[in-house]
């Protein structure tokens, strides 16, 4: 017999490897020091900046790469990072306080493998540096508020109710609101008309007869905490597109936590401030009567300050604040009746009646709502810290139609868009679970880049070692699985590029080079059964054929069990050891398909199509 | 070229009551390291406060400590790591101080009170519910893992083999931590990813050895459990040892190259690779000897050689 196999399965074997080639080759190429300039909320990056910016470069003789404008951010790519820095800082010189510049390293890949989706794998912050939070928020805080609310909120109904009660309290500990009344009529009345209000409470009678014990539903806390983490993931991307970090990721673990990475920043001090920073909104009337020409000539009334929209435009308002954000317990988007986008907003029952004593008399004017961000700027303080700017800006403001309470809407906005922006920005001011930094890893530059060489000349060298060994041990055999060796590196490195999600990290170039000395395992099973063939007598080719058959139940067992090891461990793992499963599974799955497809082809090729009487194994 | 080339099977089986007393002391001497010494704990389970920099000239550790002291950190670790102008500082979790300004506060401290600047190279902070989590998920991991193989190879194999592997993977987990307890070594999240690799890289070894009892099962009918079983370890001899060598070539490699944070992952797979190669061999067939396997447990042909007819129509 002989062992041929049919042309297609070359030419798919093949075209796979090249396919893999293809998309590996981006991470050959060097990355430049780049700027990535973006607008800061509500402004836009135009071409004309994009000139303003070459010109000013090129008057400061720094040499420009490039300068782009892509989705609206403008990208300009430099020779070192000397260049760099500097050109950061006739960037925020000319464009001023409505940009972000970022620091970013942008790859070199050129324009025909962007073209087709191939890009380099992501690298994770223990090689490329930067700076990786868990942030926990403190749910505790969030339930408590709104026991608080709902204490509050209860003397309010039943007062309404006209139900004669004792006293209403927060049971903090217990996470419930205890109301005591006179009589067990009362008690009856009141878990009528408080049920009649909120379907989702839970209410048990204590043994007095006298006390009635509310709790909310399973359902209801669950609302809470999914609700207090999205509002803070909402604000956390917010503050984090404004520190100017070129790929940030914010993202979701598990119940109460969320990770934020930040690829580059070395100043944490910094960027905890803008983390750990506090929101805040007000409501306030505008001031139309004062002289709004001549406030801005610096004649402002006595009872009013100037603010301005985020368009720039500037807004009259009077001190007095009607009320404080911390009062509000939901704000969204939706529609009116004839679909036109508008902004639901609930208060909590001191809130209503503040609101709605506020307005009684003032229906007809106009509301204004001002959003307080603390924010650090250029100027260091005495503690080494930048110091914090308080940034207002009027972000809507609307005619008050009726006595507002503890429900009211805004509307008259130009665009859905607007409207989940309005409300995202409302529920920041009243952000109701604060957060804290219960993990950080910062990784310095010159680490990444030191992590970076040492897995590489660690790949290299444990590369040298297996295929120097291999060919000496299994001759032409050997050099065969050599070639399935390099071939595998390649196809590890495509498919990690290929992958979205998958990220290189020290511990995952760790388990390159582990898979480099285990995906000869699967050659030698082969090589040695082939011999054992050989030594029994068989003919070459039944040799060949048997060897190959017989080593695959053993190879495919043997790695579905280490594939399962390695799920296990992405499921566990967290940044560098879930980089390390993703090598480690792909690898698996890459080292199967050379060493056993791709090797018996070439083995087939050489030696398979005719009549030899040894092996040279 | 080849490393062994036996006439006959040689005679593992015959130690195998020797391999069982080895295997009990280690396992047992282990344990009592664990209860004894400990096991140190890194950053990544204890929680505090890792801060590594870099001085542009070979790094005086009194200074330093003397700055750091001044600072109100007396209970601070200094030491050297990898060169001599790295050093690493450890600040242990303490509930007096807000945790994570701990590394903002010390380089400030190390930047103003030493004649040199220092460089950032790393500050890590692990808040104390995290480390006690990863402790938790890490055991949960590894009995997962093993709980996985142990279903796995009773469903592809027998019962017996089944769990001679997993006391096989056991063994070598637990020597490992042991060894890790004995010298000390720091335990941290690339430790536990190593014994993790470890355990697939150990079950591998095994099953390739079963394979090959299986295998010697139906074609030797003449011959006893204990030959039978010699017969496989002594034909896939070749290739455990080679397949070890190469994989123990790169661990070196990664050793001495990889850099410091890469050590303790690198030393746990080099000592688990030895520990498992003869855990393999003999914790996992002698085992399954013990248990009594026989010929008809593995008689009734499982669907191998499909499999091998599924990669040739490829």
């Amino acid at each position: 017999m002989l062992n041929k196999n049919p042309a297609w399965r070359y030419v798919l074997v093949i075209s796979m490897l090249l396919l893999a080639l293809v998309y590996a080759l981006p991470n050959l190429y060097p990355e430049d020091p780049a700027l990535n300039i973006s607008a800061t909320r509500g402004g836009t990056v135009a071409e004309q900046t994009r000139l303003q910016l070459e010109q000013g470069f090129r008057a400061a003789n720094i040499v420009a790469k490039s300068v782009v404008l892509e989705e609206g951010q403008i990208l300009a790519r430099f020779n070192s990072t000397e260049d760099q820095l500097q050109a950061r800082e006739i960037a925020n010189q000319q464009l001023g306080a409505n940009f972000i510049t970022a620091l970013n390293l942008a790859p070199a890949t050129p324009g025909w493998l962007t073209a087709i989706g191939a890009t380099p794998m992501n690298l994770g912050l223990d090689l490329r540096g930067g700076v990786h939070f868990l942030l926990a928020v403190d749910m505790k805080a969030a339930l408590d508020k709104n026991l608080n609310d709902m204490v509050q909120t209860f003397r309010a109904d039943l007062r309404e109710d006209k139900i004669r009660y004792r006293n209403v309290q927060a049971d903090i500990g217990r996470g419930q609101v205890q109301i005591t009344f006179r009589s067990a009529e009362d008690l009856a009345a009141a878990e009528a008309a408080l049920k009649q209000r909120d379907r989702e409470l839970v209410f048990t009678t204590g043994s007095d007869n006298q006390t009635l014990l509310v709790s909310l539903s399973e359902n209801r806390l669950k609302e809470i905490r999914e609700y207090a983490l999205e509002q803070n993931i909402t604000i956390i991307r917010n503050r984090v597109n404004e520190i100017g970090v070129a790929e940030p990721l914010v993202q979701r673990q598990g119940a109460d936590r969320i990770v934020v990475q930040l690829p580059g920043v070395q100043d944490t001090a910094q960027a905890k401030e803008i983390l750990g920073a506090t929101a805040s909104l007000e409501f306030r009337l505008v001031d139309t009567d004062g002289d709004l020409a001549a406030a801005l000539e610096g004649r402002v009334p006595p009872n009013s300050e100037l603010y301005y929209s985020r368009d720039g435009r500037p807004v009259l308002l009077e001190k007095r604040i009607m009320l404080t954000g911390d009062h509000i317990t939901g704000a969204s988007s939706g529609y009116d009746e004839y679909s036109r986008p508008q902004v639901n907003i609930k208060l909590d029952a001191k809130g209503g009646s503040l609101l709605s004593a506020s307005t009684k008399d003032t229906i007809g004017r106009r509301m204004a709502s001002v959003f307080i961000e603390y924010k650090p700027g250029t100027e260091i303080g005495a503690d080494g810290n930048p110091v914090l700017i308080k940034q207002q800006e009027v972000i809507n403001d609307a005619t008050i139609q009726a006595r507002l309470g503890r429900d009211f809407v805004i509307t008259g906005i130009n665009s859905p868009a607007e409207a989940q922006n309005l409300a995202t920005l409302l529920r920041a001011g009243a952000l109701i679970a604060p957060i804290q930094i219960i993990e950080e890893r910062t990784i310095g530059p010159s680490l990444g880049k030191e992590n970076i060489e040492l897995g590489i000349t660690a790949i290299q060298w444990g590369m040298v070692v297996v295929l120097l060994f291999m060919a000496v041990y299994y001759k032409a055999f050997g050099m065969v699985a050599n070639i399935a060796l390099v071939a595998n590196l390649v196809l590890l490195v495509g498919v990690m590029s290929l992958i979205p999600g998958a990220t290189l990290t020290l511990p995952g170039m760790a388990g390159i080079v582990l898979t480099v000395g285990m995906a000869v395992d699967a050659n030698v099973l082969i090589f040695e059964r082939i011999r054992e063939e050989l030594l029994e007598g068989r003919s070459v080719q039944q040799a060949i054929h048997h060897g190959y058959d017989r080593a695959f139940a053993t190879i495919a067992d043997s790695n579905i069990t280490t594939l399962l090891v390695a799920l296990v461990l992405f499921g566990i793992g967290t940044g560098p050891v879930k980089g390390f499963a993703v090598t480690l599974a792909i690898g698996i799955l890459t080292s199967i398909f050379t060493a056993v497809v791709g090797t018996r082809l070439l083995v087939n090729l050489i030696w398979g199509g005719r009549r030899v009487q040894s092996l040279p194994i | 070229m080849q490393v062994f080339n036996f006439a006959k099977p040689l005679n593992f089986m015959r130690l195998k009551w020797a391999a069982v007393v080895l295997s009990t002391l280690l396992v047992l001497g282990s344990f009592t390291s664990i209860a004894i010494n400990g096991i140190n704990w890194g950053l990544d389970f204890t929680g505090g406060t890792v801060i590594e920099v870099g001085f542009a000239k070979p790094a005086d550790l009194v200074a330093v400590r003397q700055t750091l002291t001044n600072a109100g950190y007396d209970d601070a670790v200094v030491q050297l790591f990898g060169t001599s102008r790295d050093v690493l500082i450890r600040i242990p979790l303490r509930p007096d101080i807000a945790q994570a300004e701990v590394g903002d506060t010390v380089l400030q401290a190390l930047n103003s009170q030493q004649a040199d600047a220092v460089t950032m190279r790393r500050v890590e902070f692990v808040g104390p519910s995290v480390g006690e989590e990863l402790k938790q998920d890490g055991g949960l991991a590894m009995l997962m893992a093993l709980l996985g193989i142990l279903a796995y190879v009773a469903m592809r194999f027998e019962w017996r083999l089944s769990v001679g592997a997993v006391a096989a993977l056991a063994h070598d987990v637990i020597l490992t931590l042991g060894l890790f307890s004995v010298l000390q070594l720091e335990f941290d999240l690339t430790v536990l990813a190593a014994i993790l690799a470890l355990i697939g890289y150990s079950i591998n070894d095994t099953i390739v050895v079963f394979d090959r009892i299986r295998e010697s099962f139906r074609k030797l009918r003449e011959t006893t459990v204990a030959e039978t079983i010699n017969d496989a370890i002594t034909s896939t001899l070749n290739r455990t040892v080679i397949t070890s060598l190469t994989t123990v070539l790169v661990l070196v490699v990664l050793f001495y190259m990889g850099g410091a944070l890469i050590h303790g992952f690198a030393t746990a797979l080099l000592f688990g690779i030895a520990v498992g190669t003869y855990s393999s061999v003999y914790v996992a067939s002698a085992i399954a000897e013990i248990l009594g396997i026989s010929r008809e447990d593995m008689l009734p042909p499982p669907p191998v050689d499909k499999e091998g007819e599924g990669i040739d129509a490829l």
